[in-house]
């Protein structure tokens, strides 16, 4: 199909796009990269009376390093973030769950404040938000704020930002140089959505466990943080008793509804097994 | 009513233009507009990768992108892959190896080959299995597909050292 009608605007400033947020008073939807948001378009899903596309404010890309924490602007290429050699440094889990995100022609154009800001649950950059606990800029008519991660999903393609409000970066605390990290995921087929992905982060010599990260794609509206499983792992250690302990607890936290796709068994099931998978492979990448 | 818009940019080096309603997609415009039938448009919510061009250098779904948003961009289609009457190598390796089969897929595969082998020259062939997942051949036969790419891979290595 094609989309139904409507008004366009491509600002050159946040501001602007503000501003003509404002005007349309809810009806209007922001065009980040487009790779989610022009297929509901197609299928007319969405009909919102225009579209303000950010691809005209060159500002809004960029990636910067500086006091422990990577800060994206909000249009930055899912590509550039792939092949970025500084997020391949300081934030490997990342690169890693980028070259998840769809194919390579989607990442071309999608965007990791799009990907944020459309917040499928199923999607890899809101789990890794969760996982680190990042947070986003978000300007509006009243100024700039931040959102932690835990308050900005709320539920399925539902974030707290208000309708004239505009995600402009995304912040990721850098990952220590001797943490491992890895991001397991299970899927139909290579490119698709997750049924289930686990983001996972883990530090701490030999079977001592100083710091884990673990949340979830795919398990429920908003990405879980695994906060339980963590704290077994970071109490009881990294040998087998604990990783499948923490698996377990994983399975318990996380509470998917069934679709077309899976049953809510299965992935509670997968929940499980993913987070022992991730929690080894992290582990095994430590140091490096 | 939104207003048409005018539409400039470069497709396969030639200037162009056009005028459209702003909801037109890049795919429609190129085949429709532009009279350049040669990118096939599939499944319309960039599943299939059938409507992949070459914007600004990248592979993108066209099927994803307005014709108002490729304002002042370059982009390559399909019919500009062959230079002066001679097949550009991948279509060369195609020919040689049948990944044509039925042809619906092949503008989207010859161009997502482009840009993946731009990235990764030297690929394996797992490698090139996960980079040609991006477009959808219904004919299923990928084998052809495989061993065009990796053909196509050693000769422009060969090619440009």
């Amino acid at each position: 199909m094609k989309p139904a009608k409507f008004e366009y605007h491509a600002p050159g400033s946040v501001d602007e796009a503000i501003a003509l947020l404002g005007r349309y008073e809810g009806d209007a939807k922001v065009l980040a990269g487009g790779q989610s948001l022009v297929p509901l378009l197609n299928f007319r899903l969405s009909r919102p009376a225009a579209l303000i596309d950010l691809n005209r404010i060159p500002s809004l890309a960029y990636i910067r390093a500086d006091d422990g924490v990577v800060r994206f602007g909000a249009m930055t290429r899912q590509r550039t973030i792939e092949f970025s050699d500084v997020v391949r440094q300081r934030l490997p889990l990342l690169s890693e769950a980028t070259r998840l995100v769809g194919h390579l022609p989607i990442r071309t154009r999608g965007t990791i404040g799009g990907s944020i800001a459309h917040a499928d649950p199923s999607a890899e950059y809101p789990a890794i938000l969760a996982a680190l606990d990042g947070e986003v800029v978000v300007k509006g008519p009243k100024g700039e704020r931040t959102v932690k991660a835990r308050e900005l999903f709320q539920t399925y393609l539902t974030t707290s930002l208000e309708s004239d409000e505009v995600l402009t970066e995304v912040r990721l605390p850098a990952i220590d140089a001797g943490a491992g990290t890895a991001f397991e995921e299970f899927s139909r087929r290579h490119g698709d959505f997750a049924i289930i992905g686990i983001a996972a982060v883990i530090a701490g010599d030999g079977a001592s466990c100083s710091m884990a990260r673990l949340a979830t794609a795919g398990a429920g509206p908003i990405p879980v943080r695994l906060r339980a499983a963590e704290e077994i792992l970071e109490r009881d250690g990294l040998g087998d008793a604990p990783i499948a302990a923490a698996a377990a607890r994983a399975a318990e936290l996380v509470d998917p509804d069934s679709d077309i796709h899976a049953s809510s068994a299965y992935r509670k099931h997968l929940t499980g097994v993913l987070t022992e998978r991730a929690v080894r492979r992290a582990m095994a990448k430590r140091g490096r | 009513m939104p207003e048409p818009v005018s539409i400039s940019l470069t497709v396969n080096g030639i200037a162009r233009e056009g005028r459209c309603e702003p909801r037109k997609l890049l795919v429609d415009f190129i085949r429709e507009d532009l009279e350049l039938t040669g990118t096939h448009v599939g499944c319309e919510h960039g599943i299939c990768g059938a409507c992949t061009v070459i914007v600004n250098g990248e592979a993108a779904r066209s099927c994803l992108m307005l014709a108002v948003q490729a304002e002042g961009a370059e982009i390559l289609t399909i019919e500009g892959l062959a230079k002066d009457g001679k097949f550009h190598p991948l279509q060369e390796a195609f020919r040689q190896h049948h990944g044509l089969q039925c042809g619906f897929c092949t503008p989207g595969m010859l161009l997502t080959a482009l840009d993946f082998l731009r990235v990764n020259p030297h690929p394996t062939e797992l490698e090139i299995r996960e980079g040609i997942a991006a477009v959808l051949c219904r004919c299923t036969g990928y084998q052809g597909i495989v061993k065009a790419v990796d053909a196509a891979a050693k000769e422009l290595g060969r090619t440009t050292g």
